[in-house]
């Protein structure tokens, strides 16, 4: 009998492990030192955040794989690892103040934001589907937590009741397609199911395959599973919103690509048609059904799905230059949503966070400055040139068009044409409509956000070539 | 020195137009009046070079536009009839410049003014010197701009920007016209520069040109087209419209812009293109007809005007038509000789107008003034010089230049030039009726002003407002309040009719000299025996054409007819209007047709109201009501975003906010694209 088990490679788990012992140790600081330690948890959980950060950039960019191919290292993980990170970190750093005001200011929330980061970085290096179930369901458990952080809050419980509820229902059919791609392969790891399947499939691989999508889609929030999308963003506490609206989409468009292009490979046809239905009902419906919201954090929550739906554009391409087009959409998406985030926790008067577009009534001649970034940030969501945004959707659309996806190209078009009508409305308000009343004066660490991502939307153009640079070696560890 | 006379106006308008707000009204005036002052003494100088000397020649400033065999430059074309020109336009334009400093005195918006008289001098300038049709079209239209801007100086008076709008759109006609017939002379002759285009005139004379189905003779039909925007901007016979209209501007703007300068253009540009139209008799004829029907028609509405710009309007109408006629029947030097004249004595009528309103108060209506020569005599004196001239009293300006005119009409064997010498012996006594009807209304008989008008003044008042349409009173939104101050000290009679400053009596001064001396200085030169020597082929002059040699040596009566049509129109209107003052009344309640025909101005307002106005603006308002509002926003735009709002319901009516029905909808997705797969998607 021999019991020895080969010690797999750890290394190349470094940021995950870090993140998780970090984790255990900030709960027993939290429990020892009580309420009192939430602000000390915040900082520590924002430098253990920067300091994976740093340790993730040192990876190598060549394929590694460890755990008997269930955790894959690349150049991709690496991209998305620190697009992760960044967006866990900024929205960490922009709740303190919020949690402070609303009295729910509790070391667990750091820990829980850790803990899904930790989640979301076994998505990404994901390798087989295990592994791909684990780091989700780490993420989803502890986003159910925090949509209802605010537990005296009717609202904020309801959103993480109903997050709850039908995410379960995604995992449960996640598991469902799953089990049938194994059933049908007879393995759970991606580089040998996309060995097995090519030529015809069969039936049976694509139904897994359809409910495996219909799980991630539900993460990504793409139509028509995205339903849970505007009621839990509008109900969470809006750091929580924030966070929502960043790090797990970014994973879990990761993730999308990992196992689209990972795993089914030779079945290109068959997925792209799921991939373009869901990017054609994201886009349109992110269009139509915001114009008629009046709550800004709603309004953001259908913005997120017409943008979830404009990368997947590029996911459909399924080239090189569509995945390059994702990994830039997700970037800069990410810079915008928190960039129009900070601008939502700044609204506050009197004491009252509001949510209201109407409350940004004449913001230009109160709070110029403010005024100016979230403009900005409307402008670049609704993809006005030379702003990040028009970039982001360039690319996406230019690796459509390369691909014969060039219908699907001029519907994205149109899309975003409807969409810019809402962003716009939100400029119009600022910049023409008479005062209703005067803000409180945004707090030094919205302030230090809303600059970096406005001069980000600024400058974009003129140095594009770290972000394309990175995310074209990111794409191409691939293929 | 060319450059400096056309460029210093130019720097005048950006000084006074960009820094006017900054250097305040006085100093803009200043800088504007001095730059003027010092082109219209090189103008001067250059005159006696060029005309006298043997200056001239060509001066390039640079290159405009290179399109493939188009070369079009900026430059100066100097020769006699350039300078003529630019002597008329600097003296008169320094002159109003002066005369503004008094007469805009109380207008918060000098600088503006100040900087559009400078660059409407500018733009005169570049249409006078241009080398080129295309350079002579910019400034063309650049008087045309600044005349529009001029017009409508007081934006905030709605009669005032309603003129403004028909003397551009009126012009529009016309500089379609010309902007055709460029396109024209560049198709035949392959250039723009009247170098390029003068010494080959003989040899296309019988090119044909294939225009609306109908062959033409090419230089005909270009000198016609060409002639079309003269017509425009000199407001002749159908065109002329915009020109009382135009009235609405400040008084010293009509002087310069609708008596001396502008509204000459026309006559400057046939008169530059006589090699062209020396080979076109068909179209020299229409100029003659048109010329002489307008001369016709434009005295005989001025008859019956009341309004004292209004009659010296119609007058200028009409003696712009005797300058086409000049032109029509080869006797350019002619034409261009009244032009010359006319310029003196009819800013001096102008500018004396001005000075009559401003010791008024902005009265304008002359039944409503008499026996100011007692309180204004400087004034009227200058008004007397004017009118001497005007009506060719011997040895004043008008006496040379006008005479010249009838005598060449007699004396040209070309049609229509009959009609026309019929046209202008008429209009010589009606010219002479009307000026001394406004001369004996304005300064003679007993004063119908002040508190002799108390009582009937208003009523009288109001019924001339039905007439006119126009509300002289208000002069602009901001001189509204000293403006209407002041008429109320004219009905109470506590202010006397004043005498104008200085400033303004200085340019009355200059010019009353202008018209009486004038034509006595310069008429041997223009059209007598110094003809050749000094205009040195400006003008050309066909060799079967021997108009101006006939011209000396028409019968006696001829020679004599305009002095007796002065003196004719002198004593009917001297019985008229000062022995027999009820007479005109009766006149004109015994021909009420007649007399309502002429005050109407044969009508012409109303013919275009019906048949261009009202069917542009019901076309307008089909185009916008059904075709942009219900067709194109119906089915475009609004109906796009109605439909869009249609959708965004229906999704957002989707998110009912019960968890089942959003699970539903996800299972409803799965179901659809496994559906998709079973059927269709998978092969």
């Amino acid at each position: 009998m021999n019991y020895a088990i080969p010690v797999p490679a750890l290394w190349p788990a470094l940021p995950e492990i870090l993140l998780s012992v970090g984790v255990l140790a900030l709960v027993l600081f939290g429990a020892v030192r009580g309420e009192r330690s939430a602000g000390t948890v915040r900082l520590a959980t924002l430098a253990l955040l920067l300091v994976t950060l740093v340790v993730v950039l040192a990876m190598p960019n060549e394929r590694v794989v460890t755990f008997s191919g269930s955790f894959v290292l690349d150049g991709f993980a690496k991209f998305m690892k620190a697009l992760t990170l960044i967006a866990s970190a900024a929205a960490l750093f922009i709740s303190g103040d919020y949690f402070r005001r609303e009295g729910i200011d509790r070391f667990e929330y750091p820990l829980l934001v850790l803990l899904a980061t930790t989640g979301m970085m076994v998505m990404i290096s994901a390798g087989d589907l295990i592994a791909l179930y684990m780091g989700l369901e780490l993420l989803s458990l502890a986003s159910y937590v925090i949509a209802a952080f605010h537990r005296d809050d009717a609202r904020s419980t309801e959103a993480g009741l109903k997050y709850f509820v039908l995410g379960a229902l995604s995992s449960g059919m996640l598991l469902y397609g799953a089990s049938l791609v194994y059933g049908f392969t007879g393995t759970v790891q991606f580089d040998v199911i996309a060995t097995v399947l090519r030529g015809d499939p069969g039936l049976g691989a694509i139904l897994g395959l359809v409910f495996v999508s219909a799980g991630i889609a539900f993460k990504i929030s793409a139509a028509p599973f995205h339903m849970w999308t505007p009621d839990v963003y509008e109900g969470s506490p809006t750091p929580v919103t924030a966070f929502f609206a960043s790090a797990p989409k970014i994973a879990a468009m990761a993730l999308a690509v990992r196992l689209f292009v990972g795993a089914f490979p030779n079945i290109l046809g068959e997925w792209r048609q799921i991939v373009i239905f869901l990017a054609i009902a994201s886009m349109l419906l992110g269009s139509f059904a915001a114009i008629g919201q009046r709550n800004i954090k709603r309004l953001m929550a259908y913005s997120s799905i017409g943008n979830v739906g404009y990368a997947l554009i590029g996911v459909a391409a399924g080239t090189v230059d569509g995945i390059q087009g994702v990994l830039i959409y997700m970037a800069i998406y990410l810079v915008m949503t928190l960039g129009a985030f900070a601008c939502i926790l700044g609204m506050r008067r009197q004491g009252v966070n509001l949510e209201g577009v109407d409350d940004l009534s004449g913001l230009a001649r109160t709070h110029p400055g403010y005024a100016f970034c979230l403009a900005m940030m409307m402008l670049s969501l609704a993809g006005i040139p030379p702003l990040a945004g028009f970039f982001s959707k360039l690319y996406v659309f230019a690796a459509a068009v390369q691909a014969g996806l060039t219908a699907l190209a001029v519907i994205g078009v149109v899309a975003s044409v409807i969409g810019a009508y809402y962003y716009l409305r939100i400029v119009k308000v600022m910049y023409f409509d008479e005062p209703t009343g005067d803000f409180e004066p945004l707090p030094a660490n919205i302030r230090a956000v809303l600059a970096v991502s406005t001069a980000f939307m600024l400058l974009f153009w003129l140095i594009p070539a770290p972000l394309v640079g990175a995310a074209t070696v990111a794409a191409r560890s691939l293929f | 020195m060319y450059h400096a006379i056309v460029f210093l106006p130019l720097l005048g308008f950006l000084i006074a137009g960009l820094f006017g707000r900054y250097i305040g009204p006085r100093p803009s005036e200043i800088v504007t009046t001095a730059l003027l002052a010092v082109a219209a003494f090189l103008s001067w100088i250059a005159f006696f070079q060029v005309g006298f000397g043997s200056g001239g020649g060509r001066v390039q400033v640079a290159t405009w536009f290179v399109s493939g065999g188009m070369v079009v430059d900026w430059a100066f074309r100097i020769d006699t009839l350039t300078v003529v020109m630019l002597v008329v336009v600097n003296t008169v334009s320094t002159l109003v410049h002066l005369y503004s400093i008094g007469y805009m005195h109380e207008d918060p918006h000098r600088p503006r003014f100040f900087a559009y008289l400078s660059l409407f001098t500018f733009a005169m300038l570049t249409l006078v010197t241009a080398d080129n049709l295309v350079q002579m079209f910019f400034g063309w239209e650049g008087v045309g701009l600044a005349s529009y801007l001029l017009i409508g100086f007081w934006y905030k008076k709605a009669s005032a920007n309603a003129a403004a709008m028909k003397a551009f759109i009126v012009n529009r006609v016309g500089d379609f016209g010309f902007a055709l017939g460029i396109f024209l002379v560049f198709v035949i002759f392959g250039a723009v520069t009247f170098d390029g285009i003068f010494p080959r005139v003989a040899d296309f004379q019988n090119a044909k040109f294939l225009f609306v189905g109908i062959e033409w003779n090419a230089l005909t039909l270009a000198c016609l087209l060409l002639f079309m925007g003269a017509m425009g901007k000199s407001a002749q016979f159908m065109l002329h419209t915009w020109l009382p209209d135009a009235m609405e501007g400040p008084t010293p703007v009509s002087a310069l812009i609708h008596a001396a300068t502008m509204v000459t253009a026309g006559v400057f540009m046939v008169a530059r293109l006589s090699p062209i139209f020396e080979y076109a008799p068909s179209a020299l004829t229409v100029v003659t007809v048109i010329g002489g029907i307008t001369a016709f028609f434009a005295a005989t509405v001025g008859l019956v005007q009341n309004d004292i710009k209004r009659v010296i309007a119609y007058s200028t109408c009409s003696q712009l038509g005797y300058m086409f006629v000049g032109l029509g029947v080869g006797a350019y030097g002619a034409g261009v000789f009244h032009l010359f004249t006319h310029a003196f004595f009819k800013a001096l009528l102008f500018l004396g107008a001005g000075s009559v309103i401003h010791a008024m108060h902005h009265e304008q209506d002359i039944r409503h003034m008499g026996a100011l020569r007692r309180y204004i005599p400087l004034t009227a004196a200058a008004m007397a010089i004017g009118t001497l001239a005007l009506t060719g009293f011997p040895f004043t300006a008008g006496y040379y230049s006008k005479d010249a005119i009838i005598e060449a009409a007699y004396a040209s064997h070309r049609p229509g030039s009959d009609f026309a010498f019929l046209c202008v012996v008429i209009a010589a006594v009606f010219t002479s009726f009307y000026s001394w009807r406004l001369f004996f209304l304005t300064f003679e008989g007993h004063a119908r002003w002040g508190s002799h008008g108390t009582d009937h003044h208003p009523v009288a008042h109001g019924a001339h407002h039905d007439h006119e349409g126009v509300d002289h009173n208000v002069r602009s939104g901001d001189a509204e309040h000293a403006a209407a101050a002041d008429h109320e000290h004219g009905h109470h009679g506590a202010h006397q009719p004043h005498e104008s400053p200085l400033v303004m009596l200085i340019p009355l001064g200059v010019l009353a000299f202008g018209a009486i001396a004038a034509g006595f200085l310069f008429h041997e030169r223009f059209i007598g025996h110094d003809y050749a020597h000094f205009w040195k082929g400006a003008l050309f002059t066909a060799p079967n054409n021997h108009i101006l040699e006939e011209m000396h040596h028409v019968p006696a009566w001829v020679v004599w007819s305009p002095f007796v049509a002065m003196v004719i129109g002198f004593v009917t209107a001297f019985y008229m209007y000062l022995r027999r003052p009820e007479t005109a009344v009766r006149l004109a309640a015994r021909h009420p047709f007649l007399y309502r025909f002429l005050l109407n101005k044969w009508y012409f307002d109303e013919l275009y109201d019906l048949v261009f106005v009202k069917p542009a603006m019901r076309l307008g308002r089909f185009l916008w009501r059904t075709g942009d509002v219900r067709l194109i926003d119906g089915l475009g735009p609004d109906g796009i975003s109605a439909r869009v709002l249609d959708v965004t319901r229906g999704a957002v009516r989707l998110q009912t906010g019960y968890v089942y029905h959003y699970a539903f909808v996800m299972l409803i997705g799965v179901a659809a694209i496994v559906t998709w797969y079973l059927f269709g998607g998978a092969r």
